[in-house]
């Protein structure tokens, strides 16, 4: 009784937001309901019984690439105005192409609600009850998987040079951080003491 | 643990790739852009290291089946990390000229050559998508290396989002078979589809078909090639041509021949189509090109229909024929890239076709290296092109694709019009006007080329003695018979 209530609250509110996604004429409300949507999937996959993909919904997608979606939303000088100005113009093809996938949705999941897909293939792993997600997970990742594990931390490390090799470069007259230089600094070499007539003020030019 | 102490003995070439190239990135990043050279010479040695411990090392499978070593994948990755080795050669040259001289160049070719060597020998669906995005994520970033070149940027970006949408219908396609089969090893997917082949399997197959074709640029799915080969730098280019496409035709091989020998039938007719396609798209497209490097990517779209033919084939005798093909092509995409490296009048690098105009008079070993490229590029007896195109044509008529590799002869004949105004250009016609100096060949790149086009004639007749024993020990040790 409880799961369904749970269950039919956050597929509404999954499906509402996901509209909102769309329509909303503002790009920042439209990812702050985008956040709205993954929240509630991730609740929809705890009703599932599978929390370590809930818990990575919401890190992996709230916290890092809505986030980012924001940033690149707020800082990109796009005008949004003129961006949405076909938006009537390709509401019916849009549509067409939505109720497609809906229809095809549908069918696959009939398909496999009548026969299973993989009905005679090798039958996938029990999820057993005495082992939380995390736990069986983590019980192949590391023996299993490990050589796709660390293929797929090389796979990162590449992305990271690539955003290196790609951005970063060494201006002459860029100031930067010295930590050494910084805190040996002492007020002999820092600061120094001007003589300034009383009553006559000092104006900046005189001090450099 | 002995499990995993012969796992690691069987993929030790990736292992020492692997951990070989996060070796050289810190050195690199602790000595400074100026250890750019000394990077370069140890990533060679490095890599002449993984092969040497790819054909010296033990066959088996590792992993959970996710790695197999077996003579197809060795094959596969001596011919790989050599061609990833000649192409930081010829790449360390060209960054010294442009000055951009960085170590992170050879490192990355180190790290996509550990991932090209995972698509060779990958058993499973997995260890196939994590092995092509490894290689293709460094790829991207080489393509736009040369950030201050428009062009390179462009070519880098192009190349990145078409490559996604590649990797999301290989991903679609593989998630498919996945859903069908209930497994992501090739034995036992080739278990159950050899008895039960269904609509939603072969669907599925097809999305893979196509991403690989991607990787390959097979067309119809070429379109990222041309402005690639145009704008990426020309080292960078060298080494598209040759290593990420054996990985990847090797890897097609494994897949369709391993995964799906029980529906050959299906997924026969997907690749003749597309070798048809690729033929004409190849042969007609290059006819209108004024760059060579464009030239070069719709000369390599053809090609590739060539090595595509030996796999729809799929007896072990078309395996054969496209190993054999794929050597001979690399050997002579590298002289190509390498003469192109080594032609610059007025400190411009040759590139545009009708600069090439006079070349006899100016460089006449260079025009006479370019006529026999061209010629065995073209399929021209007794030079080493033929020799591929006469093995794949001998395994597709064996099997009664005849047709098909008559189809790739008329494209042969239409695409040596290009290659003929090239030769006739080079030789008959007067160099352009304002030519004022002729600058000296960088000595690597010119050695290479020519050693590619000595290679093509006459040391092809002797390497064709032990070359055909290798692909076919290659061929048929993978079983695809």
């Amino acid at each position: 009784m409880l799961t369904g209530i749970a269950f039919y609250l956050l597929a509404a509110v999954a499906v509402v937001g996901g509209l909102m996604v769309v329509t909303a004429k503002n790009p920042v409300h439209s990812v702050l309901w985008l956040i709205l949507t993954f929240f509630s999937s991730a609740g929809l996959f705890v009703l599932l019984g599978a929390e370590f993909l809930a818990m990575l919904l919401v890190v992996v997608y709230v916290g890092a690439v809505a986030v980012l979606f924001l940033f690149v939303v707020m800082m990109l000088d796009v005008d949004f105005v003129r961006l949405r100005e076909g938006y009537a113009r390709y509401l019916p093809l849009a549509a067409i192409v939505a109720g497609i996938l809906l229809a095809e949705m549908i069918m696959i999941s009939l398909v496999v609600v009548q026969g299973g897909a993989a009905a005679n293939a090798v039958t996938p792993a029990v999820a057993t009850t005495d082992m939380t997600n995390v736990e069986a997970i983590g019980r192949v990742l590391y023996t299993d998987y490990v050589y796709i594990f660390q293929a797929a931390g090389i796979v990162l490390l590449i992305a990271m040079i690539g955003a290196i090799v790609l951005t970063l470069r060494h201006k002459p007259n860029v100031k930067r951080q010295k930590a050494h230089d910084q805190v040996n600094r002492d007020r002999k070499t820092a600061v120094e003491v001007k003589g300034a007539t009383t009553g006559a003020g000092v104006s900046a030019e005189d001090l450099i | 643990m002995p499990d995993l102490i012969s796992a690691l003995q069987l993929s030790a070439s990736e292992a020492t790739l692997a951990v070989g190239g996060l070796v050289l990135l810190m050195l690199g990043a602790f000595a400074g852009e100026k250890s750019a050279r000394f990077v370069s010479v140890l990533s060679i040695l490095l890599l002449l290291a993984a092969t040497a411990l790819a054909v010296t090392g033990p066959l088996g499978q590792a992993f959970n089946g996710a790695y197999v070593a077996d003579p197809l994948a060795v094959y596969g990755k001596a011919l790989i990390f050599l061609s990833s080795a000649v192409a930081i050669v010829l790449g360390d040259g060209w960054m010294k000229r442009t000055r951009i001289a960085r170590f992170e160049f050879p490192v990355l070719i180190v790290l996509a050559s550990a991932g090209m060597g995972m698509m060779a020998s990958s058993g499973d669906l997995i260890s196939l998508y994590v092995g092509i995005e490894l290689h293709s994520l460094a790829l991207y970033v080489l393509a736009a290396f040369h950030r201050d070149d428009l062009k390179a940027s462009e070519a880098g970006l192009k190349y990145f989002v078409l490559g996604a949408l590649s990797s999301g219908l290989l991903l679609y396609g593989a998630s498919l078979i996945y859903g069908f089969t209930g497994s992501m090893r090739f034995d036992e997917i080739a278990a159950y589809a050899a008895t039960n082949a269904s609509p939603g399997l072969i669907f599925g197959l097809v999305f893979l078909i196509c991403g690989l074709a991607f990787k390959v640029s097979a067309a119809p799915f070429h379109m990222w090639t041309p402005d690639v080969y145009e704008g990426a730098p020309t080292p960078v280019v060298a080494l598209f041509a040759t290593a990420p496409k054996v990985a990847a035709m090797v890897l097609i091989a494994r897949t369709l021949e391993g995964a799906f020998a029980g529906s050959h039938d299906q997924w026969a007719q997907v690749l003749i189509l597309i070798s048809l396609i690729s033929f004409a798209v190849g042969a007609f497209g290059g006819l209108v090109q004024k760059d060579l490097q464009r030239l070069l990517a719709y000369s390599s779209i053809a090609n590739i229909g060539y090595a595509l033919l030996g796999i729809a084939v799929g007896t072990t005798l078309g395996v054969q024929a496209m190993l054999l093909f794929m050597t001979l092509y690399v050997i002579d995409q590298f002289g190509f890239f390498a003469l192109i490296l080594s032609l610059s009048r007025n400190g411009r690098p040759i590139r545009r076709i009708e600069d090439f105009a006079g070349l006899r008079k100016d460089r006449p070993v260079m025009a006479l290296v370019l006529t026999v490229l061209s010629l065995s590029v073209l399929g021209m007896p007794p030079l080493a092109g033929f020799w591929g195109k006469w093995a794949v044509f001998g395994a597709a008529a064996e099997a009664g694709y005849w047709m098909v590799g008559a189809a790739g002869l008329v494209a042969s004949v239409v695409a040596g019009f290009y290659y003929l105004r090239i030769i006739k250009l080079m030789w008959f016609d007067p160099a352009p006007e304002g030519v004022e100096a002729i600058d000296r060949s960088p000595i690597e790149a010119k050695t290479i080329a020519i050693a590619a086009a000595l290679f093509s004639f006459p040391l092809v007749m002797v390497a064709l003695t032990w070359l055909e024993p290798l692909t076919r020990a290659a061929a048929v040790g993978y079983g695809a018979g």
